[in-house]
């Protein structure tokens, strides 16, 4: 029985392509509220670790339980509904829409009006849209992109396509937020800005967040906890400044 | 109110281009300065221009490619044109019936696309294009040895000619095999195919600036993206899918109520049809509702005004092709464009925003 204050419990979570065991026996638990770091070598799994979790890919073994709840083998858009919202590594936007609208798919299953009355244009339809794009800008606000709202996505430098990807994943009202490399391809200064927006959304959302990263900045800046992985398999867990002094890590980290 | 206006400027453009165009025309008509082959390409016009918006929602909006757009109007046609002439004169007044044809062409087209689009669009890969390939083909050869008859006994079906229907003397003939439905009344007018047009751009173009459309241009820009936020991306498919085709079933309502005799070749509801919208929305720009309308008419139109000029109209009109394409689609071209259009103070601030 996992404990009450666990939002997140993997148990021996593991799957294969081929010959090669991607994710090897993965445990994690997270806390509610925490800042969770998993960290290790490129091709080491953690990719795969998140698209095990959200339903991208089915586990060959294993259960993954949000708030008590086995989630295991759903699809994607009833993990998102139960309460997991994710950005990738490449960034995945909707390039042809707007920043604004990008959002707004993001709030879909959180508002509601027909087609007809649409297509029709009737007072539902404005009363629901003018709340949508209320909420939408509340959220580029956070971001810093309420200027670039009517631009459209593609048009965005790299550093604010990657925070337009984690607004559009907050806009699901998730309970867990899963961050692949979110400061990839940013310079020093903002990844700076990151770490600040990171922590001020977790509090700010009431979220828990776990967070993939190769910036040891950041990770030593922000998670209170980390999981390393090597070769699918767990090779160290535990607090942030433990892990970090652990020989092995370093060893696993200087043999890249 | 300026806001309002501010929020739908591309739509109100697009209509009002079509406004503008009918009134144009319909002064040239009163004024008798058509020529009776022109007048005769109005109503086919409209057609075509419902058929090219609705393919741009599947294509440039939903990103599926669909070669079977005619054989959803064919069945829009059929359908509707048999409704029409069973129930002359017993629906009265003619509008009346023919705002139920236009309902009865809508649902079955949309229909055939549900049931065509549930098991195909649930693939990953393009198996959308093959499919309607086939499904344009196969309706179309159905329709031609299919004979259906009416006498006191009611209705009666065959597949094999018509004799073997074994109707009484008084028999009525309703759908004659290869030489297809005669007699529907002529209900479509150049009007009709106005009114039609308008109410396919404002389905159209309001159902992309909503909750709905954004999930479908969504699931056209990253799939796994949209499932990651919730979006269920078969529905959305479907549905954009099923209005497409319906939208063209109105398009074969108001074809089939201009003819007198209304069969299925393969230059009418064919492959040939399919590929000729493909090529309207093509050069119209992908996902442009107002390219496809322009293109539609600038290519039903242009071979006919060249006529005069008998030996090089194919070369103009090849011509014409290959501008249009540079103009939609050169990267150059492309940021001109904006640029000139970024300088009309009434576009300004918002030109970033996709037109429509
Ligand atoms: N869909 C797939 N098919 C085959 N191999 C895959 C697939 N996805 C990931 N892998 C392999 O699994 C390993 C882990 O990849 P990944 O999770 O992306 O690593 P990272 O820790 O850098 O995010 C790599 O060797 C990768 O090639
Ligand atoms: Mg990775």
């Amino acid at each position: 029985m996992a404990l009450i204050n666990t939002l997140l419990e993997v148990n021996h979570l593991s799957i294969s392509f081929g010959g090669l065991r991607a994710v090897d026996d993965l445990n994690l638990s997270i806390k509610k509220g925490e800042l969770y770091g998993l960290i290790g070598p490129n091709g080491a799994g953690k990719t795969t670790a998140f698209n095990l979790l959200t339903g991208v890919y089915k586990p060959n073994e294993g259960i993954i339980r949000l708030d008590g709840k086995n989630i295991t083998g759903l699809k994607t858009i009833e993990i998102n509904k139960a309460g997991i919202a994710r950005t990738f590594q490449n960034i995945r936007l909707f390039k042809d829409l707007t920043v604004l609208d990008n959002v707004k798919v993001g709030l879909h299953n959180l508002y509601s009006y027909s087609t007809l009355s649409a297509v029709l244009r009737l007072p539902s339809y404005r009363k629901v849209e003018k709340q949508m794009d209320k909420r939408a800008m509340e959220l580029l606000e956070v971001f810093g992109l309420a200027e670039s709202a009517h631009l459209k996505a593609s048009q965005l430098p790299y550093g604010k396509q990657r925070k337009l990807e984690i607004a559009r994943a907050l806009a699901t009202e998730p309970k867990l937020l899963l961050l692949d490399e979110p400061a990839a391809g940013m310079n020093p200064q903002e990844t700076q800005e990151l770490m600040s927006t990171i922590t001020f959304i977790r509090d700010k959302f009431n979220l828990t967040i776990l967070l993939i990263e190769h910036d040891m900045k950041l990770v030593a800046g922000i998670c209170e906890r980390l999981t390393v992985l090597n070769f699918g398999r767990v090779l160290a867990e535990g607090s942030t400044s433990e892990v970090l002094k652990n020989p092995e890590v370093i060893t696993a980290y200087l043999g890249e | 109110m300026k806001e309002l206006f501010k929020k739908n400027k591309d739509t109100l453009i697009t209509l009002g281009i079509v406004t503008g165009a009918y009134i144009v025309i319909e002064i040239l008509l009163k004024a008798g300065a058509l020529s009776s082959l022109f007048k005769g390409l109005l109503v086919p016009l409209c057609a075509y221009i419902i058929l090219a918006v609705s393919l741009n929602l599947t294509v440039g909006i939903l990103g599926e490619l669909s070669l079977g757009h005619a054989g959803f109007m064919c069945i829009g046609a059929f359908t509707s044109a048999f409704f029409s002439k069973i129930t002359v004169g017993v629906i009265n007044p003619g509008w009346l019936r023919f705002v139920f044809a236009i309902l009865i062409g809508f649902f079955f087209a949309g229909l055939f696309g549900f049931l065509i689009g549930m098991p195909v669009l649930r693939l990953k890969g393009d198996y959308l294009a093959i499919v309607t390939l086939a499904f344009g083909e196969i309706i179309k050869n159905i329709i031609n040895v299919l004979y259906i008859g009416r006498d006191s006994k009611g209705l009666h079906f065959s597949i094999k000619d018509s004799v073997s229907l074994g109707l009484e003397e008084d028999g009525q003939m309703l759908i004659n095999g290869a030489q297809g439905i005669t007699g529907t009344p002529k209900d479509s007018t150049f009007t009709a195919g106005f009114i039609l047009i308008m109410i396919t751009l404002v389905i159209i173009l309001n159902f992309i600036k909503s909750r709905e459309g954004r999930a479908v241009m969504a699931i056209r820009d990253n799939v796994i993206a949209a499932e990651s936020v919730g979006i269920n991306v078969t529905k959305y498919k479907l549905l954009a899918f099923s209005l497409s085709a319906a939208l063209a079933g109105v398009a074969g309502v108001l074809y089939s109520h201009n003819l007198n005799s209304l069969m299925a070749t393969t230059k009418n509801f064919g492959y040939n049809m399919s590929i000729m919208i493909l090529v309207f929305v093509v050069l119209g720009g992908i996902g442009s509702i107002r390219g496809s309308v322009i293109s539609a008419i600038i290519l039903t139109l242009l071979p006919e005004l060249l006529r005069g000029l008998s030996t090089y109209r194919m070369l103009i009109y090849a011509i014409v092709l290959i501008a249009m394409m540079l103009f939609n689609w050169a990267p150059s071209a492309r940021a001109f464009r904006e640029r000139m259009v970024a300088k009309l103070p009434f576009f300004k601030k918002k030109s970033a925003e996709k037109e429509v």
